[in-house]
């Protein structure tokens, strides 16, 4: 087994854990190491927005303090939030400009409280697309997150820096927001295990919202066993967050080794075999062959899910950043701000309508759920295009790709159910999604499918073997840099 | 109830966006508005696919909400 002290760079979140647990190395060495690491490589990557050494390494040091006194299932594993997320002192941009200079939070984010009452370390915030209406991973005032895999193509969006951030090894876990795919597209393009719960699980107070009757928060990770320690971590309800599920914690990591072969998992068909290039669908393909999947469902109407949820979305988002038109107009992304303009216009009826539909629809996929348990599916259309690059072509048409990046992710996250997006690498190319689909609150099938494909092979989150730019930039851990904080070196 | 529903003109999406840059108070520079209109017919094209989808009576909104 890798620790930390063998190797940082790919040191999964529970081999540090266990390993400052049992005092192989300390918080503050891991802490130092990771903020080294961030230093050397993010100029590259860019995935952070702001860098927080001085409070990581105080709670570093407050860690290793209290050893001997229950550290947590997280003990001193280094994380960072998309900066949507409250950070107390520093101000929650959002990848915008205009958020930036609001006055910073005085408290964290729930979710930030609760991994850090786990034992995990917050050090940094994370690159993001402006407001979250984004799936390219770009941003016109923080400049594009890039994909460590391929440092001239997108990371995908809107969570493109917590990708980035993990593909590249600054952290092995990160938080990102998806409300039509913006954990799942950035996984995807990035090549790491993203996990988009079912809506209301994981609390959302302290977030910056888009959409509120679709956003979610989830966790990011190189492996299904970290994000699931992560997803432990994090719920249970919160009576400060109007949506948050009342439900008691179901933790799912005791469960992940338990097999998937009493599950019924099925392919997608019709809309999701349909507007993909061939490689996307050749990564679902391999993941069904591995799981012995053979039969195919169709999801009912999943383009008009699509369509309702855009709508919703464009309304939405305009209603939210209305006054924020209305004054400061010219300091928004150009590409988000005509399309909240846009949003401005559509009738009161049309978003009513599309909730109406998303009660249709959310009936017609409880009917499949009793068929089957798990349903596969493309997470993204293709790989990752080119940063820069404005539109692709999918089924013979051309269309732009800020906003159907998501046209797999969006139906899904439309009536809230929970997705694991699980990293393929159908070749010697950059890696593909597969979204595996579950009911709602059953997080755990999907988590168990995902591992069941990281066990097989099929689905794996390797640190990006950085280009020649980055090496340049700094080295990768080196074992004699941790042990030198190590307790028992 | 079965008639297809038409998507809007060029000229009634100036005529909405218009409206609602006044009834908002917005300001739209004259060089975003061939943006905002392609963003128009877009969402116009997904709200129609929504429309033509018959609905029943019955179905209530499902935005979220808990008294």
């Amino acid at each position: 087994m890798n620790t930390p002290a063998d190797n940082l760079v790919t040191a999964s979140a529970a081999e540090i854990a266990a390993a400052v647990s049992s005092g192989d190395v300390t918080a503050r060495g891991v802490i130092d190491a990771t903020l080294a690491r961030i230093g050397d490589v993010n100029p590259t990557v860019n995935a952070f927005t702001d860098v927080l050494a001085a409070r990581a390494r105080a709670k570093a040091n407050a860690i290793d303090g209290s050893r001997g006194k229950g550290q947590g299932p997280l003990a001193g594993v280094p994380f960072a939030v998309k900066n949507l997320i409250d950070v107390a002192g520093i101000p929650t941009r959002a990848g915008s400009k205009i958020n930036r200079e609001n006055p910073p939070p005085s408290r964290d984010a729930a979710l930030v409280r609760r991994l850090e009452a786990a034992g995990a370390v917050l050090v940094g915030a994370l690159n993001m697309g402006e407001y979250a209406y984004d799936f390219t991973g770009e941003n016109v005032h923080d400049g594009p997150s890039r994909n460590p895999h391929a440092i001239d193509h997108m990371t995908g969006g809107s969570s493109g820096g917590s990708g980035a951030a993990v593909a590249a090894g600054l952290v092995p876990l990160a938080l990102g927001s998806d409300t039509n795919g913006s954990i799942r597209v950035p996984s995807a393009l990035c090549g790491v295990f993203g996990l988009k719960p079912t809506f209301g699980r994981l609390s959302r107070t302290g977030s910056f919202p888009f959409v509120s009757s679709l956003d979610h928060l989830g966790p990011l990770a190189r492996s299904v066993g970290d994000l699931a320690l992560a997803y432990d971590a994090m719920q249970g309800p919160d009576a400060e967050d109007p949506v948050a599920s009342e439900r008691d914690p179901e933790p799912v990591t005791p469960m992940l080794e338990t097999g998937c072969r009493d599950l019924r998992i099925a392919v997608a068909g019709g809309y999701f075999a349909r507007q993909a290039e061939t490689e996307a669908l050749e990564a679902v393909a391999m993941a069904a062959k591995a799981l012995g999947a053979r039969r195919t469902v169709e999801i009912p109407e999943a383009a008009r899910a699509r369509a309702a949820a855009y709508v919703i979305t464009a309304a939405e988002g305009a209603a939210l950043h209305l006054d924020r038109l209305r004054l400061r107009a010219r300091d928004f992304d150009p590409a988000v701000r005509d399309r909240l303009i846009a949003g401005a216009t559509i009738p009161a009826l049309w978003v009513i309508q599309a909730q109406r539909f998303r009660r249709w629809f959310h009936g017609k996929m409880m009917a499949l759920f009793e068929e089957v348990d798990v349903i596969l599916a493309p997470a993204t259309p293709c790989r990752a295009p080119r940063i820069g690059q404005v539109d692709f072509t999918l089924d013979g048409t051309a269309m732009p790709i800020r906003p159907n990046m998501g046209i797999f992710t969006q139906p899904i996250s439309f009536i809230g159910l929970p997705v694991v997006a699980a990293p393929v690498w159908p070749d010697g190319g950059l890696p593909l999604g597969v979204q595996i689909i579950a009911a709602p609150w059953h997080e755990d099938r999907a988590l168990r499918v995902a591992r069941a494909l990281e066990q097989a092979g099929i689905a794996r989150a390797p640190v990006a073997a950085l280009g020649e730019s980055a090496r340049q930039a700094g080295p990768v851990f080196a074992p004699r840099r941790d042990l030198a904080h190590s307790r028992r070196g | 109830m079965t008639e297809p529903l038409r998507n809007p003109t060029d000229d009634e999406r100036e005529t909405a966006l218009d409206a609602a840059i006044a009834l908002h108070g917005l300001t739209a520079d004259p060089a975003w508005r061939e943006a905002i209109l392609a963003h128009m017919k877009v969402i116009g094209g997904a709200a129609r696919l929504v429309r033509e989808f018959p609905l029943g009576d019955e179905l209530d909104p499902a935005p979220v909400f808990r008294p």
